[in-house]
């Protein structure tokens, strides 16, 4: 087992977390990860990417990710801005934070409203819903490869506030819930 | 790494591997001007000390070259001292580089090795530590962020050693490996500090014996100070290795001074250091699958240089291909370690021809395909005379 992913957020959204939420939760299951932020001059709100490995086998490999296996879009208005399928590969997935409930191109898509779920739990920190917990729910569903369990204890590590903690674990519960194959066209 | 060993791993950036290892040897002075391009890992001692989880003094400065100064009077009056820096930073500390060395002050300071302006960039090569190969400290590269927690670890030890007495710097690749995070196994600060006890400095600072060091020598004695430097480095090279294979012993893993990898069968080798060592260790089962009898040579201790290594894994060999991050303007070859690998071959007499590449500067990403490309360049073994500057527009 050996995949790549790409999350696309924005700068302060906390992609960054998210991947090294989803690696820390990926090495609690005795596998091996990376999560690999993407820097450039950052500004808060600009779409930035993240990208993350999980393998069983150790990973020797550092650079950035060009194809691949899974897109994970935090924000539904980047599909807008920016080419989000840019070098998934034939057979790769998206999982996104969608108010609509729509599949992108051509593409096997997740989809969750992780932006309510988020809410829903008062994970808002300056007006901005965090989704970046609740986004993971929706990958541990989609992807298969790290169990929810894991997610909730990497969150547990993740958070010095057992109560922030809490909330977190529980958003990325709803959404691995609530997650499912978008739209009828699959 | 066994299944049960990656269990007690925790992901950790390379940066943060790095704070790690500060906080496990009981590091007692940390120096560091907090801005950009300043990195992560003198905030994350910030946190330990503010936790309490180090007992250590933290000194602002107000600048690089300050930070590198605070260092170096630390560590001669027997504290261990650390700093940490990259790029503008870097360079900025370029005097005081000259003045740890020749004051044979052991600390240790890590680089997340990135490019220099102008224009700016903040991505990485290594123009930063290979603008400083000549200033007199003990370098050494990292591939992995569990490499660089175990080398900031042993770099202490060698730079401590009594017969050693020297800096340590630790380079690996800002960005690429700097913010990546992945499984690090830290270890007690119990077990480090056995491995690698503080040690008593020689010739102290001490304000109830003062003396000045570092005065003006004329031309009489300045010479034998440098020259003193000179055996003081290639005299470290046995302690290098002795400090990493007790390393192994203690906690079951080493590196070796340099690392040959897919190395017995293969006709030519690629020399590169860092991130694209890791890199190309995930490629070179695919290279090979091309018919494209190539191995590894990963440049881990850069000075000393292991010429003796150098010799042994190249003898069988018909081409070393080398890559340098960094430019060496107007130079034979403009690749900084090619032109030393040029004289290696020279001195020894080896029948070994050079490809000189530079590539990745400024983080300019090269991909399985630029490696693949670079591999049947050295696989085919012709003669290149000037230097390829792989992936430039022209």
């Amino acid at each position: 087992m050996y995949l790549e992913l790409r999350f696309h957020g924005r700068g302060g959204e906390g992609a960054v977390t998210a991947a090294t939420i989803l690696a820390r939760a990926a090495v609690l299951e005795g596998k091996y990860a990376q999560a690999i932020p993407n820097f450039s001059a950052e500004r808060r709100g600009a779409p930035v990417e993240v990208y993350s490995r999980i393998s069983d086998k150790p990973i020797e490999k550092h650079s950035q990710v060009r194809n691949p296996d899974a897109i994970v879009v935090l924000d539904y208005e980047l599909i807008k801005m920016v080419n989000v399928l840019s070098g998934l590969k034939p057979n790769g997935i998206a999982i996104v934070n969608s108010p609509v409930n729509e599949p992108l191109d051509n593409v096997k898509t997740y989809c969750v409203d992780a932006t309510k779920i988020a809410k829903s739990h008062n994970l808002v920190i300056s007006g901005w819903p965090t989704v970046n917990t609740a986004i993971l729910g929706a990958v541990s569903k989609a992807l298969g490869i790290v169990s929810i369990d894991s997610i909730s204890n990497a969150i547990a590590e993740q958070f010095s506030s057992p109560n922030i903690a809490k909330a977190n674990a529980a958003a990325a519960l709803d959404a691995y819930k609530m997650t499912s194959l978008c739209g009828d066209s699959y | 790494m066994a299944l049960e060993t990656v269990k007690k791993a925790i992901p950790l950036s390379t940066n943060h591997a790095i704070a790690n290892a500060v906080k496990d040897l009981d590091v007692d002075v940390i120096s560091a001007y907090p801005i950009t391009p300043q990195t992560t890992v003198v905030e994350k001692i910030s946190e330990f000390i503010a936790k309490g989880e180090l007992d250590a003094e933290y000194i602002h400065v107000e600048s690089e070259h300050s930070a590198l100064s605070a260092a170096i009077s630390a560590s001669l009056t027997g504290a261990r001292a650390f700093t940490a820096t990259a790029s503008q930073g870097f360079a900025l500390m370029h005097e005081m580089l000259h003045i740890a060395s020749g004051l044979r002050a052991p600390l240790v300071m890590s680089v997340a090795m990135r490019s220099l302006s102008a224009p700016i960039s903040i991505w990485n090569d290594q123009s930063d530590l290979f603008n400083a190969r000549d200033s007199g400290w003990i370098i050494l590269f990292a591939h992995t962020a569990q490499e660089a927690y175990d080398t900031i670890i042993q770099a202490y030890k060698i730079a401590e050693d009594q017969n050693v007495l020297l800096p340590v710097m630790v380079g690996y690749d800002g960005y690429v490996m700097s913010h990546t995070i992945e499984p690090v196994i830290t270890e007690s600060r119990e077990k480090v500090i056995k491995f690698a006890p503080k040690k008593q400095y020689p010739y102290k600072l001490d304000p109830d014996k003062p003396v000045s060091i570092g005065a003006i020598t004329p031309p009489e004695y300045y010479y034998e100070f440098k020259y003193q430097q000179v055996n003081a480095v290639n005299n470290s090279l046995p302690t290098i290795e002795k400090v990493d294979e007790e390393f192994g012993k203690t906690f079951g893993r080493s590196y070796g001074l340099m690392e040959c990898y897919m190395c017995e069968d293969a006709e030519a080798l690629i020399m590169t250091n860092a991130s694209y060592a890791s890199t190309l260790k995930a490629f070179l089962p695919d290279i090979r699958k091309e018919g494209i009898k190539v191995g590894l040579l990963r440049v881990r201790l850069y000075r000393p240089f292991p010429l003796q290594k150098f010799i042994e894994y190249t003898s069988d060999k018909k081409t070393v291909l080398v890559i340098d991050r960094a430019i060496s303007y107007g130079a034979p070859f403009q690749g900084p370690l090619a032109n030393e690998i040029s004289g290696a071959i020279v001195r020894e007499g080896l029948k070994l021809n050079l490809i000189s590449v530079v590539a990745g500067i400024g983080q300019r990403t090269v991909e399985y395909e630029d490696f693949l490309a670079l591999a049947r360049l050295a696989y085919e073994g012709k003669k290149h005379k000037e230097t390829i500057f792989y992936g430039v527009r022209e």
